[in-house]
């Protein structure tokens, strides 16, 4: 695997900017380059959270399949975003599907990996939740204005 | 090029309670139980108004409501409004028909700081029926372009289906002077654009935070959320405005009905300066 591109990529995306280099070097063990095209699906609800993904190029729409009423998409995620977070809590499954609106590059990284080299070393999972938590923090938030249907009529 | 002049904010009415009348000269309905009217005096000409300004509108025989201008300043020849259908007057005002009269009072109230932002970054963040009372700053924005930097305009409504003047945002959209992002909370397939709220298109656009003004509306959990991501991203409060809502009887600063804390949305508002109301807005219940 050519670890060295993977490398400067890791280290550009948003999500992993300002990571340190050792750290740095143990996510590229765990990552490769993906690429989905529009319609394909990275993952779908129920399957194990195996990888993750750091979103390089296109938008990934995540759904939930409602009986009667089809996919609804609940949230787009873009280029510089990620994709998973399921793969940080057991029971590790996916709990919604992401499909790919356009052609999507991104990188995919081995969760099983991740979660075997960041429980022998601390140090790089408390990095990791570190970048982890505001996301989860922020799709929360997400949630509840979602939930609190802010612009539904009031009839 | 010269600044244009600044609006008359307050007009020259002799009894500012007594409605004058007008005609609905046009109606045309903008999502599910959204309508835009369009109103033109029975006689004389109109005051002008600045962007953010209301009117008291009255459907004889059911009542009075604010609602805010939703048209261009620079024609103020024809008065638009935008209405959401939510309870008795607002209704009744979306039902009324080409011909029909209407009781007019205003304008009232402070607008958007549009001439006070000439120089910065512009972001406007509207959330549902919230882009009604921004568009006639978008309007202003856009006309003098180069007096501003960069312009942004992120809306968020609840589905594609609840999208206001969905013809405009698609030709702002063509324009390569303003930055467009529109999100819906929730979408089936065939939706083209970003789902998701409203607050995660404030990372998407760019703008140098140090030198913006953030112009703010829709529903006050909305804008809370809103607020609180602008300031996230270095916009001061003291950069943010916002317009606020409460139940109003008289708009001109007599009855009381809209006071929240030391100010009277009426007269003080509906537009403030973040900081300047942030701790009411705190507050549970006013
Ligand atoms: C400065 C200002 C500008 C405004 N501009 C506009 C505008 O441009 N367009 C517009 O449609 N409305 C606007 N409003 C809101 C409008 O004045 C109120 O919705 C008004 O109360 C409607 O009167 P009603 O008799 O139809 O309903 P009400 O009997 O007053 O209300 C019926 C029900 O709707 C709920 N409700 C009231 N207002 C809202 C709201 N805004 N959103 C959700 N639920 C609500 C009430 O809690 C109640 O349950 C503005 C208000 C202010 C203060
Ligand atoms: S509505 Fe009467 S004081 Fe504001």
């Amino acid at each position: 695997m050519e670890t060295h591109g993977l490398d400067r990529i890791l280290r550009e995306h948003p999500f992993f900017a300002g990571l340190e280099e050792d750290f740095c070097q143990l996510v590229c063990g765990c990552a490769r380059n993906v690429r989905f095209d529009a319609g394909q699906h990275l993952f779908r609800e129920g399957e194990p959270a195996s990888e993750f993904f750091l979103i390089r190029q296109g938008r990934v729409a995540l759904e939930i399949r409602a009986p009667g009423r089809g996919a609804i998409t609940f949230q787009t995620v873009g280029e510089g975003e990620i994709v998973g977070v399921s793969w940080l809590i057991p029971p590790y499954r996916w709990t919604y599907d992401a499909k790919a609106l356009e052609v999507v590059r991104a990188i995919g990284i081995n969760a099983t990996c991740l979660r075997d080299k960041s429980e022998s070393d601390h140090d790089l999972g408390y990095e990791l939740m570190k970048r982890f938590v505001p996301v989860l923090v922020q799709r929360l938030q997400a949630t509840r204005l979602q939930i609190l249907d802010v612009y539904g009529s009031p009839a | 090029m010269a600044a244009p002049p600044e609006p008359v904010l307050a007009a020259p009415l002799v009894d500012p309670m007594l409605p004058r009348v007008g005609r609905v000269r046009a109606r045309r309905r903008d999502a599910p139980l959204v309508f835009t009217l369009e109103i033109e005096p029975a006689e004389g000409s109109l005051p002008p108004f600045a962007p953010g300004q209301f009117n008291m509108l009255t459907v004889f025989g059911v009542g009075e409501v604010p609602i805010s201008l939703s048209g261009d300043p620079a024609r103020p020849g024809r008065l638009i409004h935008t209405v959401r259908a939510v309870g008795p007057v607002s209704t009744a005002l979306s039902r009324l028909d080409r011909g029909d009269p209407v009781g007019l009072r205003g304008p009232f109230g402070t607008g958007w700081p549009v001439e006070q932002a000439a120089g910065s970054d512009v972001v406007v963040v509207a959330g549902g029926l919230g882009l009604a009372p921004l568009r006639p700053a978008l309007y202003q924005l856009l006309a003098p372009r180069r007096r501003y930097g960069r312009i942004a305009l992120l809306y968020g409504t609840r589905s594609p289906a609840d999208i206001l003047f969905a013809r405009e945002i698609d030709a702002w959209r063509r324009r390569k002077d303003i930055e467009v992002h529109v999100t819906v909370d929730h979408a089936t397939g065939d939706w083209p654009h970003q789902v998701g709220v409203v607050t995660s298109l404030i990372s998407r656009a760019r703008f140098d935070p140090a030198r913006t003004t953030a112009l703010v509306c829709g529903p006050e959990v909305m804008m809370r959320f809103a607020i609180g991501t602008l300031q996230g991203a270095g916009v001061a409060s003291t950069q943010i405005y916002l317009s606020l809502e409460r139940n109003m009887k008289c708009a001109i600063g007599l009855c009381g009905h809209c006071q929240m804390g030391a100010a009277f949305i009426c007269r003080d508002g509906p537009v403030f300066r973040h900081d300047r109301v942030r701790d009411m807005l705190a507050l549970r219940e006013i």
